[in-house]
Parts: C-alpha cells; structure tokens; sequence
C-alpha cells in the first residue's frame, strides 16, 4: 500500500503531469506536488503522484557507506571465516 | 533498476551484516520496531532476519494502512454502497478484501449488488465522477502521510470544478500520533510487554512529513529513530545506525534514507493537506483502540465533498474477529504464528484478519516469504 519507487521523468507533459519510466513500463503521473521537476530527474511515485525528487548524490554518498561498511579493516578481521581456530 | 537494484547488491549487504555483528555488543539484545508495512516486507522477502545476529530481533509495527483500518470504517462504507444504488465506491485494491462484518468485504458486497471499484490513483476516481455525472462516487480515502496529499489535490479539483456528486470517505490517519500511542499505552506501560530500544522509522511517509516530527519522541521517550528507505540494504544499514545510536547511549533522529527525506519534508504537500483536513479528537486503529489526534477529516469548508456528512454516516465500532491476533501482532507483542488461525483459517486467499490481507502485514508477510524459512530452521 505504501510502497512507492523512484523513476524517470520522460517527458513532461501539460497541466502539472509528466510521463515516468519504470523498468520500460511508461506511465502518465502528476507533478503537482513537487515543484521543480526537470527533465530525466527521479521522482517517488506513488498512488500515481511524484511525492519527492531523489537526489542522486545523496543516493551516491550512501552507497559508498555500505561499500566502506564492508571494506572495513576490522570486517576483515571479524569475519568468521578468518575467526577460526582462534579463542572466541 | 537505478536507484533500486544497487540498494538489493548481496555483496554490500554481506559486508554490512559483518559491520552488525562485530559492532553488537556481546552480551545484550537488541529490539527494534519497523514501524512501516514496507519495511515488514523488505525483512520478510529478503530474509533480512537471517543477517542479523540472534541477540538482534526485529519487531513488526502497525504501519501497514490496510491492517490498521478498523472493522467499523469499512462496514460503513459497504452500508453506504447496499443500500443506495446510486454510489459507487471506490478505493485502493489492498481495501477490497479486508474482512467486515458479517463476513462480508467491499468485494463480497459487490457480489451482492453494491458498486464498488478499484482505482490505483484518487485521481480516476474523480475522473469516473466526471463521466457519471448521475451518480455519486464515494472515494475511500485510507493510508498514512504518502496517500493523504494526493487526496488532498483531488479535493480541491472537485471543489474547483463545483464536481458535487464526488465525496470522500476519508480515514487517513497519522504516523507520529501511532507510533506515541505505541510508547504510551497502558498495555505496553503496565505490562511492560514489548521492551523497544528504538524505531526504523517511515520512508516514504517522510519524504512528505520529514524526520521532525520524530524528534520528540526522541527526545521524551529516550528511543532512537533512524528513518530508512524501503530496500534491504536501506534497512541493514538502518538497523546498524540504531545498534550504534543503542551502544553510544544516543537517542536521535538519523536519516538513512538522505536520496529522499529532508528534515522539513515537502513543505508544498504538507501546506496542502493542512488547508483540506483538520484533526479528529479520536479515531479508532485496529489493534491499537482509539487514539486521540491520530487521524484526518475534512475541514468544514469541503463539508460538500465529506461523504460522512453528505450521507449521514455513523461509525459503529466493531470488535475485531476474536481469534484473530492482529491487534497483539500490530502492538509487537506477538508474531503472526502465534495465532490459531495463522496458515490455515487464514490465509492471502481467505484473510480472517488484515494483517494477512496486504503484502506489507505482518502475516502476509510471513506467510508467503517466512513460513517455508522457519519450517526448514525447525528441522534443522
Ligand atoms: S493469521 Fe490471520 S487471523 Fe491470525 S492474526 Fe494474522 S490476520 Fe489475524
């Protein structure tokens, strides 16, 4: 019910409306309660409204995050196969 | 999908389920409540219970707008649709199969005459309205922060377009207002029953409300929130914030889900929805009683367009099927297999109860991504 996804503004179209992309399926939703909506932004739809804009580079930032959360140096360290044999 | 596949990456999360266990401390458990439908999902589809260390449980909370909606509100809307020819009702296809009273639903009722549509946007309702001017088409309003804006848009489009044979059945209903009864009820205070060390707090209801209105709880109740998005690696990392915030003795509002929520939210839809509704002093939530300032109605200057004025509807609270455990499970206090009816009486095709209608409840959830799991765990 609440499950809404990010897609691609396409081609925006008359009276605060837009056409998005999801996984190839194309689809008309309203724009009017996001202003400033460009052009092959992403969008959250949802109930056929963009309810917010996505920011990519925030998008970017938290994904460096879960890479840096598994390149940690102690990961490596605590990961179970390399805890073997030891006392813990 | 951008924005989507990269937040599913197996690999990422195998580093952060490593980042969880060596960053939870020995020695002490962990209890945290996903209080969104969506994020009971996440858990249940993607497994992400198997991640996580034993001394981590996951509990799943009442934000699923389809479990909550009491008995009462949707027997309103099926007398409104029996007994005049005249409306049609039309709502979310989730609301469709919520048992009512006298074993009916919206769609057993319209096996019995009533008119009753599904609609995936508010928007086609009031289009059907434009196009069946000698009929009255009755919006059934339900969901949380997400689905009350586009409501909201619709309302003013009627009212705009003088449309005077469209109204809505609004039950829209509050996230802060059900997560503070959550913390503050009897049950939870005098029992002591659902011990909680914090909350993976809404995504999509905070990219319109923001992470603010979380940050009294925060503050009075000493629990940390981190609002997370709604793919597993958003509520690993997420759970990994909270374990932090826990270990630190911190109890704040953390966003994890920066590529879409702000602290102020959208203010646009936000400005909207307090120009169309105002507070009801109460509103009854399936499993969680009354509670006060939890839900929406219409301000009195859309009273045309309130279809519980218009057609003088009453709200008769029903009690919930007694069998059922819903109302335990939206509380955390307990989880869908304890209850007699869980995978046999009920089940996605036959729900006795709503936690088992949508995909976001808790014994939906668990029945069709979760059963099979557990079952395997048993025989290990
Ligand atoms: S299994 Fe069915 S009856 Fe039991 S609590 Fe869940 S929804 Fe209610």
């Amino acid at each position: 019910m609440c499950l809404a996804l990010p897609a691609r503004i396409v081609e925006l179209l008359d009276g605060e409306l837009c056409r998005v992309e999801l996984g190839g399926v194309r689809k008309e939703i309203s724009l009017a309660l996001v202003d400033g909506a460009a052009l092959g932004d992403y969008v959250i739809v949802h109930v056929g409204y963009a309810l917010t804009r996505l920011d990519p580079a925030e998008a970017e930032r938290t994904l460096a995050l879960f890479a840096e959360a598994g390149l940690d140096p102690a990961a490596a360290r605590d990961h179970p196969d390399a805890q073997r044999g030891s006392s813990t | 999908m951008k924005y989507i596949d990269e937040f599913r990456d197996g690999r990422l999360a195998a580093g952060l389920a490593r980042a969880i266990a060596r960053e939870a401390a020995p020695g002490r458990d962990y209890a945290f409540m996903e209080f969104c439908g969506g994020h009971t999902h996440a858990i249940a589809r993607y497994a992400v219970t198997d991640l996580l260390p034993p001394t981590v449980r996951m509990i799943h909370g009442p934000g699923c707008p389809v479990c909550v909606l009491p008995i009462g509100r949707i027997d309103m809307a099926i007398r409104l649709a029996l007994a005049r020819p005249d409306v049609i009702v039309c709502t979310y296809g989730d609301c469709l199969r919520v048992p009512a009273s006298g074993g009916l639903s919206l769609l057993k009722a319209r096996a019995r005459g009533a008119d009753v549509r599904m609609v995936y946007s508010p928007a086609d309702a009031l289009a059907l309205a434009v196009r069946e001017p000698a009929r009255e088409v009755v919006f059934f309003a339900i969901g949380f922060e997400t689905t009350t804006p586009p409501t909201a848009l619709v309302l003013h489009a009627a009212a705009a377009q003088r449309l005077d044979n469209f109204s809505v059945l609004c039950n829209h209903v509050l996230t802060p207002a059900a997560i503070a009864a959550i913390l503050e009820s009897p049950e939870v205070r005098e029992l002591g029953t659902v011990a909680l060390d914090g909350f993976v707090g809404p995504a999509h209801v905070s990219t319109v409300i923001g992470s603010r209105p979380y940050e009294r709880f925060a503050a009075a109740h000493r629990k940390p929130v981190v609002i997370a998005g709604f793919e597993p690696l958003d509520v690993i990392q997420a759970i990994r914030m909270l374990i932090r915030q826990v270990n630190d003795g911190r109890a704040e509002v953390e966003n994890e889900f920066t590529r879409a929520v702000t602290r102020d939210g959208n203010r646009k839809a936000q400005a909207l929805v307090a120009d169309t509704f105002e507070s009801r002093p109460s509103f009854e939530w399936r499993g969680l009683g009354a509670v006060a300032d939890s839900a929406l109605r219409l301000r009195p200057a859309f009273a045309r367009w309130d279809a519980e004025r218009k057609f003088a509807l009453d709200d008769r609270p029903v009690p919930d099927h007694k069998a059922c455990a819903c109302g335990a499970i939206l509380r955390g206090v307990r989880t869908p297999t304890d209850c007699k009816l869980f995978a046999t009486a009920c089940t996605p095709e036959t729900p006795m109860g709503a936690c088992m209608v949508s995909s976001e409840g808790a014994c939906a959830a668990h029945y069709t991504y979760g059963r099979f799991r557990a079952a395997a765990q048993r025989t290990d």
